[in-house]
């Protein structure tokens, strides 16, 4: 698979299918692995580093799990490449700077992403369609035992998998959701949640998780302790919460149809107008109208665009993917022309 | 007011310390201020965080030997973590282990492991996490009675009984 392969899949994950998925865009699972005897990757020389890809890569090779995937050489993709990973929401952020001995490998459904040399060694992901994070742990799991046939991770009984953060020593796992909430930002209800999610130690994220800000009513929530509770108790308790959440937005919905449906479906279908018509259009204006069109999806307002066409519109049109299927680097301004072309083309076909 | 360390200059920060739930006041001059957490000076990064989380367990008297100390593997010294917030190898925890137990509690609540271990420490850690899950179930016991979750109580306390009695019988 070459990296211009994956701009006209769909990621497994982007589906709109699985449990609760009018209100869970997805689950997500990561763990953090180390190698035992090698300095963690921000301590690691350039020579450490290749022999720690070597291992990892000999080890991913004999997984049966992971046969069918790419692995991807960061130091050989350009910077466009590099942002449209992290758009697909394959690698972090983090992962696209100071690129030498990193690499990531991505698998034919894109529901698993491996990161080689990012804070840790390994970081292994499972990303699924809807509210799905026991599915997700159950292969993330298995890939994670078969690679532990191969590689010899560093673990201490007391302290469990051991991470260059301490913050995520332990399960090294972060289960993370993401969330479509808009009946509770406009209700005003949002603050309160968010600042409840806080208090349990969770933590709430935009859509490109660490350091970016909650846009277009998308939040991710994540475990933030790693540490003393099994995966199984980690992955209940995010659960717990998360229905709680998915319930409280149903109700905020519930309340809007019945309250103010002429105001909803005004606003709904102003967001579609724009949408279908506009000339020029900012990713983050793009975003915030999308959401209210999948909202308009979700209560049956929207009646010929499905939710898959719209979770691919969100990702299709983020810069790098613009510039990809454009094939051309395009300003800010030319991609605002391109973004509103697309979005005409596959709304206006439909 | 008169800084509460040095007891000579006026104090101008007035700094709010919460450990453990306990609130402390300190009223401090500039210098002693500047002194105790250069820090703050500092954008406030989760290294700078970390680093702050680790000082709060320096013994006094071992103060030296805990910014000097090295990993005999990696090379990276306490000074080092406070620094950058990341430690350098696997082998660090060991190193470190007494600083590093207190920090992740502080971080994690607890710092016994009770998850998946790697399939070949299976059988080496079996008892560990029984006797680590026995006292994981106490402490929770301790917090549902603190916050009055009565039923939650009663459930633990029932499952410990049950691991107790189950322990007895080995």
């Amino acid at each position: 698979m070459q990296i211009n392969d994956l701009i006209n899949h769909t990621s497994e994950w982007l589906k709109g299918t699985g449990p609760h998925s009018d209100v869970v865009i997805s689950s997500r699972i990561r763990l953090a692995r180390n190698l035992n005897k090698f300095p963690f990757p921000h301590w690691a020389s350039k020579a450490q580093l290749n022999a720690i890809m070597e291992k990892i890569s000999q080890a991913i090779e004999k997984v049966p799990l992971l046969k069918n995937s790419t692995l991807f050489v960061l130091a050989n993709l350009d910077s466009i490449d590099k942002q449209f990973l992290v758009e697909r929401h394959l690698m972090s952020i983090e992962h696209t700077q100071k690129t030498e001995q990193k690499a990531v490998l991505v698998n034919d459904e894109e529901n698993i992403a491996v990161m080689i040399n990012e804070e840790d060694h390994l970081r292994i992901q499972l990303m699924q369609s809807g509210f799905n994070l026991f599915e997700a742990w159950e292969i993330i799991n298995g890939i994670d035992d078969a690679l532990a046939k191969f590689l010899d991770y560093a673990y201490l009984a007391d302290f469990g998998y051991l991470t260059a953060c301490p913050t995520n020593t332990g399960t090294g796992m972060r289960g993370s959701v993401m969330l479509h909430l808009p009946a509770l930002v406009m209700s005003r209800q949002i603050e309160r949640v968010l600042a409840a999610i806080a208090k349990l130690s969770f933590t709430t994220r935009g859509l490109y998780g660490e350091g970016t800000q909650a846009s277009g009513n998308f939040f991710q929530i994540s475990n933030q302790v790693s540490l003393g509770h099994s995966e199984t108790e980690i992955i209940e308790n995010i659960n717990g919460l998360i229905r709680q959440i998915i319930e409280q937005e149903t109700q905020a919905r519930e309340i809007m149809l019945a309250k103010s449906k002429e105001i909803l479906e005004d606003r709904i279908n102003r967001s579609l107008g724009i949408l279908k018509s506009a000339r020029i259009i900012t990713s983050q204006e793009t975003i915030e109208l999308l959401s209210m069109v999948r909202l308009g999806s979700d209560l049956g307002m929207v009646k010929d665009i499905d939710r898959r066409t719209i979770n691919e519109l969100f990702i299709i049109t983020q810069p790098a993917h613009l510039q990809k299927l454009e094939n051309v680097k395009l300003s800010s301004d030319q991609r605002d022309l391109k973004r509103a072309e697309l979005i005409r083309k596959k709304l206006n076909l439909l | 007011m008169l800084c509460d360390v040095c007891g000579k200059n006026p104090a101008t920060v007035h700094l709010t310390e919460i450990i453990d739930e306990q609130m402390n006041e300190l009223h401090l001059c500039e210098d002693c201020a500047r002194h105790k957490s250069a820090a703050m000076e500092q954008q406030f990064g989760l290294s700078d965080l970390l680093a702050g989380m680790a000082d709060f367990e320096k013994p006094s008297s071992k103060e030296e030997e805990m910014v000097t100390m090295k990993c005999h593997s990696c090379g990276l010294t306490y000074a080092d973590f406070k620094k950058i917030g990341r430690l350098g190898c696997g082998e660090c925890y060991n190193v470190f282990r007494r600083y590093l137990a207190p920090l992740l509690k502080r971080i994690h609540g607890s710092n016994q492991h009770i998850g998946k271990n790697p399939a070949k420490t299976k059988v080496v850690t079996k008892l560990y996490k029984k006797k680590a899950g026995l006292e994981e179930l106490k402490n929770q016991l301790q917090k549902a009675i603190r916050q009055e979750a009565f039923e939650e109580a009663a459930r633990l306390r029932d499952q410990i009984k049950e691991m107790e009695g189950k322990k007895e019988k080995e």
